[in-house]
């Protein structure tokens, strides 16, 4: 991997994509052997899997999103990096077609005749049915890949001169597509998630999933800038001063995410009203505590007091080692999330629940990859570019 | 002529670059008790003058840790021994009810350590500062710029410290002589 500082160009990323490339397809293979051996744990172990790569695209779509609204300064180094990342959300669409064929198995209300027999939900099959799902989750595709696709291309065009209809444009996108997100990422989790337990509803669950998608993102950002700067590669263009306020950001949002699911539990504990209280109930049975805990801690405690000190958010090493601990602390959140409905005695790790990651993840990165090959690095048109290579936190 | 007790003495500067120039050289020499006033904050006037960051957030720290778990520890006390009541049939000691106060008690605690402990680590209030005996001085509200020295600087000499500051650029410079 080398940088053309000139063009902000990356070059010579051959051997990052053919071992991203190798193993995703690797991954995939291994994840289909699944399929055949335990059909279920394969469509549970893939939603998980896919649930993780496309809340963390998700969260680079807000970010991009919000840099535009705000008007960001230090952001502008990492926008390309965070742009790429979005780019990924129409790819993902592609990857939806299992959990489509797989929705047998994963949502009890797609059963008509159970659906039908059952009380409650037989009041829900007008909205919960595989036509319309089908159709809604298209939807949600088509709006991701509307903005992100004209935010990538202006951006794009900025990069050969920027004009005031640039940013312009990018502000008049931003703002109805924040939006648009809010709610197609709201109503997506409701649809991929929540559905899992078609009689259970939380109305915040939407900025449950999203917030941590968003904490997924900014870590996920950490870990290709240090990884790229390890071997010299925009060490640079990203400095310590991006990464404290990446590191900052991720700290934010890991108490957002702490408070949305607090905010979830304690209006259920507190009602104790039994068709809400199920999905506790579900993940304090057998050894699903001990997942329950390692959220509360691993995804809160730790990370809350870990990134508190500015020194913390500095130090290169430290940094690293907190990113990947909170990217997999988010995974076993999306797991908690999902696997208690197949599981319900106790938890139960599959290995396809790894090949899973590690397929997705490979075409994900190689994706990734090859797209930031393809142009500058850095939005190298942007008039706060210079000002922001200078950023400087008090 | 005035005729008190010396406290320090001023210096003025054309513009902030040169203000901060002024405190760079400040910073480097064995001056200690300098301050320079400016009408709006500058930019990089923190590394100029070597200030070092604030011991503030290792004030608060503490007591934000403590008082969450004060917080805690309080209404497990309150509801299980000196007042057992059951509310809802949820059990005495329902821990997942006091982490909303629990935080309260820490977010209004923090921000009362903070505003007063700035305010402390300031030395404020305080109601009068030897730069107010000069005249000149109050133009720093709107256009001026000044380094002072205070008399207690250990290396403080009528004359050295005059020639100093003049050394450095310093203009119009004023001995703070005590008036009243």
């Amino acid at each position: 991997m080398k940088f053309d500082a000139a063009a902000f160009k990356l070059t010579d990323l051959n051997s990052v994509q053919v071992r991203s490339l190798g193993i995703g397809v690797l991954g995939l293979l291994l994840t289909v052997i699944g399929y055949f051996a335990k059909t279920e744990q394969f469509f549970f172990s893939y939603l998980t899997a896919y649930l993780f790569w496309v809340s963390i695209a998700l969260g680079a779509l807000f970010l991009v999103l919000l840099f535009h609204l705000t008007g960001t300064v230090w952001g502008v180094t990492i926008r390309r990096i965070l742009e790429t990342l979005m780019k990924i959300l129409p790819w993902m669409a592609v990857f939806f077609i299992p959990v489509l064929l797989g929705s047998h198995h994963l949502y009890e209300w797609s059963h008509v005749d159970v659906a039908a027999a059952d009380p409650i939900l037989s009041k829900k099959m007008g909205y919960l049915n595989i036509t319309f799902f089908t159709i809604r989750s298209a939807f949600y595709f088509v709006v991701w890949y509307l903005i992100a696709a004209k935010l990538y291309k202006t951006s794009l065009a900025m990069d050969s001169g920027a004009k005031i209809e640039h940013i312009k444009t990018m502000k008049k996108v931003s703002a109805p597509g924040m939006i648009l997100f809010a709610l197609t990422t709201t109503f997506a989790s409701f649809d991929w998630i929540m559905s899992l337990y078609p009689h259970w509803y939380s109305t915040i669950f939407g900025l449950y999933f999203f917030s941590g998608g968003l904490v997924g993102a900014l870590t996920l950002v950490i870990v290709i800038g240090l990884y790229m700067n390890k071997r010299g590669v925009m060490d640079s263009v990203i400095t310590v001063e991006h990464y404290h306020d990446l590191a900052k950001f991720t700290f934010g949002f890991i108490i957002f995410w702490a408070y949305m699911g607090f905010s979830q539990y304690l209006l259920i504990w507190y009602a104790n009203i039994p068709e809400e209280t199920i999905f506790y109930l579900d993940r304090w049975r057998g050894t699903w505590p001990i997942i329950t805990m390692t959220i509360v801690f691993g995804h809160f405690l730790i990370p809350f007091v870990g990134l508190l000190s500015r020194g913390s958010k500095r130090n290169f090493t430290y940094l690293k080692y907190m990113a990947v601990f909170i990217l997999i602390m988010h995974w076993v959140d999306i797991f908690w999330m999902v696997m208690p409905v197949l599981h319900k005695t106790g938890l139960r790790f599959c290995i396809f629940d790894f090949t899973a990651m590690a397929g997705i993840g490979g075409i994900f990165m190689w994706l990734f990859w090859k797209q930031l090959g393809k142009h500058a690095a850095v939005p190298m048109g942007d008039p706060k570019l210079e000002e922001s290579l200078n950023h400087h936190n008090p | 002529m005035k005729s008190g007790k010396i406290e320090g003495v001023i210096a003025e500067f054309d513009n902030p670059a040169a203000l901060i120039d002024a405190a760079e050289k400040m910073r480097d020499s064995e001056y200690t008790k300098f301050d320079c006033h400016s009408p709006f904050p500058i930019h990089g006037m923190d590394a100029a003058m070597g200030e070092k960051r604030s011991i503030l957030g290792w004030i608060v720290a503490p007591v934000a840790f403590s008082m969450v778990l004060f917080g805690f520890l309080f209404e497990g006390w309150t509801s299980t021994i000196a007042y057992p009541l059951v509310i809802s049939g949820k059990p005495l000691f329902s821990y997942q009810a006091y982490g909303a106060i629990a935080f309260a008690l820490m977010v209004l605690t923090s921000a009362g350590t903070s505003l007063f402990g700035m305010l402390a680590l300031n030395k404020l209030p305080r109601f009068h500062h030897p730069v107010f005996y000069s005249d000149r001085f109050a133009k720093v509200t709107d256009d001026a710029f000044f380094v002072s020295i205070e008399a207690r600087d250990a290396k403080f000499d009528e004359k050295e410290t005059v020639a100093f500051l003049k050394s450095i650029g310093g203009r119009e410079i004023e001995l703070l002589i005590a008036d009243d």
